[in-house]
């Protein structure tokens, strides 16, 4: 149990970034986080050693936001007002307006295809673990990802100014 | 290359760096004379590496409290204050190193127990608050502190721990056995969170210092007058003390 805890732990500041741009808020984002963590822990005789933990807790992960997503629909709405840490990063002064727009437009897209990208282009998960962690077959996978990247190229290029780069 | 569908779902696969080895030499010949294809797919591999860039702070920030140490049990911290409130209040302190023992012999009966376990309980809930720990920032304390006196109905002070490296985040008025309670949070430079918990106490008495811990969780308390005082955090029993004794001193001469 304590070594199943030592792993998971190694996992926290992955599954802290994939919630926080899942959730596009800090606080909100932890608490996914710790409610996929202490799922985790309680579940621990349902994951086979050896296999991958990492895309294991991102399905977690993925059911609690689902339902969480759903419940918010449901009930009643609450705003958090002036909240200005909605931004993740610590921009450099060039990069900053095209990552700020990154983030708006990432928080625009569709969630199955914001979720999809993100798997795959930042956690770098490989579409057949996509297809595990989503539950969905790997030509979904594929066609999500296709109109996420098409998505965020058209709002991308919408915007006035250069086109996005990074500058490092 | 004719099936249009397919063609996307390699392009995807180059940029994300799953093709097939067998099949990346085809995709870059046909890159090579599709100059939209290619434009496309740089504009694919930009995102990628600008989605990571915009992500990757949250990987090398410090981790907040709650996942620290005791956040990862199974008994959050949370459960553990809440499981700390039920056995205080079914009347049983198992787990409570208590010093002295003074706390059964205690006239007062009820209100030590009452103040350890809110005390404890609201350590608990609002230390691991990143953007909520407080309701009044220490920067007003001024504002803060005329403001929880006033509720509190009694003079209030915010002890000055900077001598001892604490500095004042702020505080907050919480409700407690249907009476008013406040709650000063203090950080040193490492992230360590104390905080002194103020209830009003009826039984008018006066007593010492006296020592509980759970864990890693700290605690001095005491009663002056009308005032019962807990002084919490996870850090030293010898520190804390040297902190109390900080904090008496000042509320004495208040």
């Amino acid at each position: 149990m304590e070594d199943f805890a030592e792993q998971l732990r190694e996992h926290i500041p992955r599954l802290r970034r994939y919630a926080r741009a899942l959730t596009g808020k800090a606080v909100r984002a932890d608490d996914l986080v710790q409610d996929c963590l202490e799922r985790a822990l309680s579940r621990s005789d349902q994951w086979r050693p050896g296999s991958d933990l990492r895309a294991w807790l991102f399905t977690i992960m993925h059911n609690l936001h689902v339902n969480t997503i759903r419940r918010d629909r449901n009930g009643p709405q609450f705003t958090q007002l002036a909240d200005d840490d909605n931004h993740v990063a610590t921009y450099s002064v060039d990069g900053q307006l095209q990552l700020r727009d990154l983030e708006r437009a990432m928080q625009g897209l569709a969630e199955e295809q914001r979720t999809v990208l993100l798997l795959v282009a930042v956690e770098e998960l490989s579409y057949e673990q996509v297809s595990a962690v989503l539950d969905i077959p790997v030509g979904t996978v594929m066609s999500r990802l296709h109109r996420a990247r098409e998505r965020l190229r058209g709002l991308m290029a919408g915007k006035k100014g250069p086109k996005l780069r990074v500058i490092s | 290359m004719t099936n249009e569908l397919m063609n996307d779902a390699e392009l995807h696969a180059y940029v994300d760096g799953q093709l097939d080895k067998s099949r990346v030499r085809v995709v870059e010949a046909y890159l090579a004379v599709h100059p939209e294809a290619a434009e496309r797919v740089a504009e694919y591999q930009q995102l990628n590496t600008a989605l990571r860039k915009l992500y990757e702070p949250v990987l090398t920030q410090p981790l907040p409290a709650r996942f620290r140490g005791g956040g990862m049990k199974k008994t959050t911290r949370l459960a553990w204050a809440a499981s700390v409130a039920l056995s205080v209040f079914v009347g049983s302190l198992a787990g409570w190193q208590m010093h002295g023992g003074m706390l059964a012999k205690s006239p007062a009966g009820p209100a030590p127990v009452a103040l350890v376990q809110q005390a404890a309980f609201a350590h608990a809930v609002y230390t691991p608050e990143v953007r909520h720990a407080v309701e009044v920032s220490g920067a007003d304390e001024a504002h803060l502190v005329t403001w929880l006196s006033k509720r509190m109905n009694g003079k209030l002070r915010a002890p000055h721990l900077q001598k001892a490296g604490f500095e004042l985040v702020g505080g907050r008025l919480l409700p407690a056995d249907g009476r008013m309670a406040a709650q000063f949070m203090y950080q040193n430079a490492s992230g360590v969170r104390l905080t002194l918990y103020v209830r009003r106490d009826a039984t008018n008495e006066t007593t010492a210092f006296r020592y509980v811990q759970q864990d890693k969780l700290s605690m001095f308390y005491w009663i002056d007058g009308s005032f019962g005082y807990a002084l919490s955090g996870e850090i030293e029993k010898d520190t804390l003390s040297q902190l109390a004794t900080l904090v008496h001193e000042q509320l004495e001469r208040g």
